[in-house]
């Protein structure tokens, strides 16, 4: 974990609300499942922001984020050649090297991102990779999965491209050694359901406000089967049997 | 050049103290910096028995700052007499540990545990907005406060620091009413009770409907505060609401503070005490100043 300035490459926009931003990397570690805090100003918020990895190159980072508020607008009004603040990498990510056989990763929104380095980390550990990304209407980052992953099944809410529904629909978990998850909790939920009941582990990646992102504040603690845990440090990823 | 402020008897290397419920018992920060540059750390909010906070969400931003509504999740004093206390005491500076309650009952009992323990200062609070019955009830009237300390002080053989509520009817009365009961030194301002709105779900954003307000916003009226008090009681102050720079600091301890804490700062810079104690310096070198003591309530 690192506090450190850096330089906007570029940014992207991927949909009317969905950015892109890759800044120079500057030798931070960062692993899949992990996430940055993101700043680009100096008191006019209070709050860094934090977003998880979206692709992590040998010389940069790049960030898959939705313009929800007041911090990602300013986030994504950013371009190549600015200064950017990032702490981090932070939480505990997912389990990659536990991993053998066939994994798959099924990702809802803007919790698809992060699953993208996931896919290739697992695949560069040797593991088989299943995609199974869900969205409202649009597609997004679908590309970036390709080089990573054996099949992606793709489900729309509106039915405009892949399936007609929900994502959890397509997912069969007895065909895989382990299953990530990570997007609306709804989904989570039913992905951790599922796997239950097929006796596939899962681990799910959980979200939540925080002001610290290291642990110190208590800010972002959620109730699971253990006790009080940290989403920014004992975190993001959790074992989905201790969460739903 | 003097830096160092002493507090009944108890010496810190600079003024500057990382507040409570910001900075964990300081190893999540020791990991970015060296927390022994700090004058002191006082301690997550301790309470008797372990404590789980409060469900849902739990930090807001808002404009110049934040909100908050933990709860005081802590592991209880037990706990950390038996584990935090030598994690902190790795640390070269001041050991305050911070405890809530919820009754006079848990505040004797805690600080009767506290006080045989390996800590340099016990931090009353008895402010905290966040936690239903008792928590700030305490902080509100002078009279109930006064109880309160005069109970901890019998049994507590540490320097006694307690930590006043804005929301005190009245903060000039609540002041004196801790000095008389026997605080050795008084610390303000904890955060003030607020409210915000989802106004698309129809609901307020915490559970607890109210939290805490911190940051640059409370600064002018946690000054005031901090000057009104030091104009009445006799002992050492430590200024706290929304410090962010060494011109902060200065202002606080011209209006009579003896040390300050710095809370909200380190979510906007985690690098904040390291720098603010730099910073400070420089100040200091610019503005002549030889001894921090000097300018101590100079207005």
């Amino acid at each position: 974990m690192e506090y450190f300035d850096s330089i906007v490459l570029a940014q992207f926009q991927l949909t009317e609300d969905i950015f892109v931003l890759t800044v120079e990397r500057k030798g931070a570690p960062a692993a899949a499942g992990q996430f940055f805090m993101l700043k680009c100003w100096d008191r006019e918020l209070t709050l860094m922001r934090p977003i998880s990895i979206f692709e992590a190159e040998e010389d940069t980072l790049s960030f898959m984020y939705r313009v929800v508020g007041e911090g990602t607008r300013k986030l994504a009004e950013l371009k190549a050649g600015d200064t950017i603040s990032l702490l981090g990498a932070l939480g505990t990510g997912y389990p990659i090297g536990e991993m053998h056989g066939k994994v798959a990763l099924v990702g809802g929104g803007l919790g698809i991102p992060p699953l993208c380095q996931t896919a290739k980390e697992l695949t560069q550990h040797g593991v088989q990779v299943d995609a199974y990304i869900g969205f409202r209407d649009q597609l997004f980052a679908v590309e970036d999965f390709e080089p990573h992953c054996q099949s992606i099944f793709i489900s729309t809410e509106t039915g405009s491209e892949g399936y007609k529904g929900f994502i959890t629909d397509l997912l069969k978990p007895e065909q895989y050694d382990a299953v990530f998850t990570c997007g609306p909790e709804v989904m989570m939920r039913k992905v951790a359901a599922l796997c239950a009941e097929k006796q596939t582990a899962c681990w799910c990646s959980m979200e939540h406000r925080m002001a610290c992102g290291i642990g110190a504040c208590l800010g972002c603690s959620i109730r699971t089967t253990e006790g009080m845990k940290r989403v920014c440090k004992d975190g993001p990823v959790f074992p989905s049997k201790i969460i739903f | 050049m003097t830096l160092s402020t002493t507090i009944h008897g108890i010496t810190f290397k600079n003024p500057i103290i990382a507040a409570s419920g910001t900075f964990g018992f300081g190893e999540e920060y020791n990991e970015l910096y060296d927390v022994s540059c700090l004058g002191g750390i006082s301690s997550k909010g301790l309470t008797l028995h372990p404590k789980d906070g409060n469900e849902g969400i739990r930090v807001y931003e808002t404009p110049a700052g934040m909100m908050n509504s933990v709860g005081l999740q802590n592991p209880g004093i037990e706990a950390f007499i038996r584990d935090g206390i030598a994690n902190m005491r790795k640390f070269d500076t001041v050991l305050i540990a911070n405890m809530g309650g919820h009754s006079m009952d848990d505040y004797v009992t805690g600080a009767t545990m506290l006080s045989e323990a390996d800590i340099d200062m016990l931090e009353l609070n008895i402010s905290c907005p966040n936690v239903k019955s008792g928590g700030m009830a305490f902080g509100i009237k002078a009279e109930v406060a006064r109880e309160v300390v005069s109970a901890v002080r019998k049994v507590c053989k540490k320097p006694l620091i307690v930590k006043l509520s804005p929301n005190a009817e009245n903060i000039v009365e609540m002041a004196l009413a801790c000095e008389e009961a026997g605080a050795d030194a008084l610390s303000l301002v904890n955060t003030f009770q607020a409210m915000a709105i989802d106004i698309h779900r129809r609901k307020p954003i915490f559970n607890n409907v109210y939290a805490g307000l911190s940051g640059a916003a409370i600064r002018p009226i946690a000054l005031r505060m901090v000057h009104s008090v030091c104009k009445q009681v006799h002992v050492p102050v430590i200024g706290i609401g929304g410090i962010y720079t060494a011109e902060d600091i200065l202002a606080f301890m011209m209006a009579g503070a003896t040390a300050v804490q710095i809370g909200t700062v380190n979510f906007n810079n985690p690098l904040a005490g390291k720098e603010l104690v730099d910073n400070l310096v420089k100040l200091c070198m610019q503005e002549g100043i030889q001894d921090i003591n000097e300018i101590i309530g100079i207005i």
